[in-house]
């Protein structure tokens, strides 16, 4: 049995290593499926989540068509939300069973989102640096190893490619208006800026995991390697539009081509990840009241289709 | 869990006349009803459809992938089945 | 600019008196398409379940897009330099003219779906007949619209009937939601001064013809969903003329809040 076992093990790496793709009934180590259930979970209840501090504006947003992007947008997390639950439900988790782990607190999702959206300038900044950020890490994922997720990524994606440019349009457009909108701008992104770096996760050596996720090409790049990216991609950005990146110590490093900045509280990101930031409670709660308010309309849907179906199986017998 | 999940469905759109639907994912609905309108809010937001199959997930029957060595190696070596296998004169035309 | 039939072949110029009314109708048809996308976009996050989130947001984005050609129309008429913007942003509750029913607040899924159902009866039946009428901006944003409104029309029967004939709590809550709502159906079909000028001029539709086809709908409805039609229920309005209840001016505090605490910018 064992031997059996090994080959099959290895069988599955093999597949891995020359890029093709697992897919829902294929045979997977224990570990594999439950790593991907937390991962497509965790990604799928930051989703959920993220609609939470720009839900928040739609009702502010300051003209109709801002508006209308704004309420389209976060429709398309509530997609992708969708899209990567039944990701995972293909492993056989239950999207139930997984919003009950976000519940009670046994799943986790994106720290960024405990943080409070203050003014219009934080749309921008969510849409430009939080969006960005999540693009970095979700590009790759659209070669992941496991199909459904991969196919996923791809419609996210897809998908997502309007919400950073709709957020650094904002972020141009208070940019170029009044001082008071500039101010808006700069005190959105001093507040965004660290967070936003904290998305990427702790650095590569407190990350025990990643060395496993790389193997079985679910992570394809590591924390800080995206996180440096990142940098690079977002600071000749700031400064087109004028705005300074709050950190002393970011500095041009012709040698390696990239740019030297500080380092993250990682205080706070503990902090925040153990349920003490600002808004953790507040977000949990809404989830969790959206859930139990509804259940007597899912309920009553649920006995409406099946009343239906009696009334359908006696006409059938009638005739 | 006290109460019962919707259903899962499995989602097929047919992305343009002439094509074939095509799975894209699956969604949770009451019914069948409630299911195509909920792939039309989901799975078509951006042009991406104009027909929607759904069918509940429990009633799709897949392959085992432990057959696939039986199911598909053996047309491996059927090469006659393919029209490369066959030489025809060059001046033969329209063949 | 639209493939409607051009009515200034058929009609004379608009009589001063249909210009004067046209003005405040578009206006209340933006207005009222505001207010519901404003209320159903508050679910946004919140819904009972994923799948229903997104089909709200679709019905707010819909109304939302209409809201906005009618209001671009309506700053044409007015032909004052005001903008989409201007009109939905910088006027006070006292001059919306959107009838009392959309500004009602959410409540609970029931109180969403029956507000949305009353509308949706009338909506759907008063596009059918603008997108043939006389006015063709009028009628192009109607050839538009009805295709969506006849979507939503289908979404709250359908949830209507689910929570009729669902479960005792989903019947109580419906039946509760029905009890606090109807008495904002009849100023749907209420003329205002205005729509009641047009109406002479044949710009707008007989309302009497389309609350026939409203009552023929819910009749329809409310039997499958094993629900009692209401009856002889005293009927608010003043909305359409601007005398509104006490929730429009929360919402459009909201609404408004950054064009009003920053004035005359671009965002």
């Amino acid at each position: 049995m064992e031997t059996l076992e090994l080959t099959q093990e290895e069988q599955f790496q093999a597949r891995i290593d020359a890029d093709m793709r697992i897919e829902p009934k294929d045979w997977m180590p224990d570990a594999y499926r439950k790593t991907l259930i937390r991962q497509i979970s965790q990604h799928a209840h930051s989703e959920l989540v993220g609609m939470l501090p720009e839900g928040n504006w739609i009702t502010r947003a300051p003209s109709l068509k801002r508006k209308s992007i704004l309420l389209a947008k976060v429709q398309d997390e509530a997609g992708h939300g969708l899209y990567l639950y039944s990701a995972a439900e293909t492993l056989g988790a239950s999207r139930d069973q997984m919003l009950a782990d976000l519940h009670s607190g046994k799943a986790k999702y994106s720290s960024i989102f405990n943080y409070p959206t203050l003014s219009w300038a934080d749309m921008g900044c969510v849409g430009w640096l939080v969006d960005g950020a999540a693009i970095l890490n979700q590009v790759p994922l659209c070669r992941t190893s496991y199909g459904p997720y991969a196919r996923a990524m791809v419609r996210v994606c897809k998908e997502e490619s309007f919400h950073q440019r709709q957020g650094f349009e904002i972020m141009q457009t208070l940019c170029e208006g009044s001082p008071e909108q500039k101010a808006m701008a700069q005190e959105g992104l001093n507040r965004w800026w660290w967070p936003t770096l904290m998305m990427f996760g702790p650095k590569d050596s407190e990350s025990p995991n990643t060395e496993q996720s790389m193997k079985w090409r679910i992570k394809r790049f590591t924390n800080d390697e995206l996180r440096q990216k990142f940098v690079d991609m977002m600071v000749p950005q700031a400064e087109f539009l004028g705005l300074t990146v709050p950190d002393p110590n970011l500095k041009w490093n012709e040698a390696k081509q990239g740019y030297d900045f500080g380092d993250v509280d990682w205080e706070e990101f503990w902090n925040v990840v153990k349920g003490n930031g600002m808004c953790n409670q507040e977000r949990l709660q809404a989830r969790v009241q959206a859930h139990e308010e509804g259940a007597w309309v899912r309920e009553a849907a649920l006995a409406h289709a099946e009343k239906r179906k009696q009334r359908e199986a006696a006409k059938a017998v009638a005739a | 869990m006290s109460q019962k999940e919707w259903p899962l469905w499995e989602v097929f759109i047919r992305s343009k006349q002439g094509l074939d639907h095509k799975h894209v994912g699956s969604l949770h609905a009451a019914d069948a009803e409630m299911a195509i309108q909920n792939a039309r809010d989901v799975y078509t937001r951006r042009l991406e459809g104009v027909s929607i199959w759904v069918v509940e997930s429990k009633h799709v029957h897949a392959s085992n992938p432990d057959d696939a060595a039986a199911f598909y190696e053996p047309a491996n070596d059927k090469i006659y089945r393919h029209p490369t296998f066959y030489q025809v004169p060059d001046s033969i035309k329209h063949m | 600019m639209t493939d409607s039939p051009m009515p200034a072949q058929a009609t004379t110029a608009p009589t001063p008196e249909v210009q004067a009314n046209l003005f405040p109708f578009v206006l209340q048809l933006a207005d009222t398409s505001l207010i519901l996308a404003h209320r159903l976009s508050e679910w946004c996050g919140h819904g009972p379940i994923l799948e229903q989130d997104l089909a709200m947001a679709n019905i707010a984005l819909d109304l939302l897009g209409e809201a906005r050609s009618y209001y671009q129309y309506a700053a044409e008429l007015e032909g004052k330099g005001r903008t989409e913007d201007d009109l939905a942003y910088l006027r006070s509750a006292v001059e919306y003219r959107n009838p009392l029913l959309v500004e009602q607040p959410n409540g609970d899924f029931a109180g969403t779906i029956v507000r949305q159902f009353i509308y949706d009866c009338f909506h759907y039946h008063l596009l059918l007949q603008l997108k043939s009428g006389p006015d063709a901006h009028l009628a192009a944003i109607a050839e538009k619209s009805v295709k969506e409104a006849a979507y939503h029309i289908k979404w709250s029967s359908e949830w209507v009937i689910r929570l009729g004939d669902g479960t005792e709590e989903s019947r109580r809550r419906v039946e509760k939601a029905i009890n606090t709502l109807w008495r904002y159906a009849g100023e749907l079909t209420t003329p205002s001064a205005a729509e009641k000028a047009l109406q002479a001029a044949g710009l707008v539709p007989d309302y009497a013809a389309i609350q026939a086809q409203v009552d023929a709908h819910v009749a329809r409805v409310f039997e499958e969903a094993t629900l009692p039609v209401p009856q002889g229920v005293f009927m608010q309005k003043g909305g359409k003329d601007g005398r509104h209840s006490e929730h429009l001016g929360y919402l459009l505090a909201e609404l408004q809040y950054l064009q009003r605490t920053y004035p005359g910018l671009q965002w």
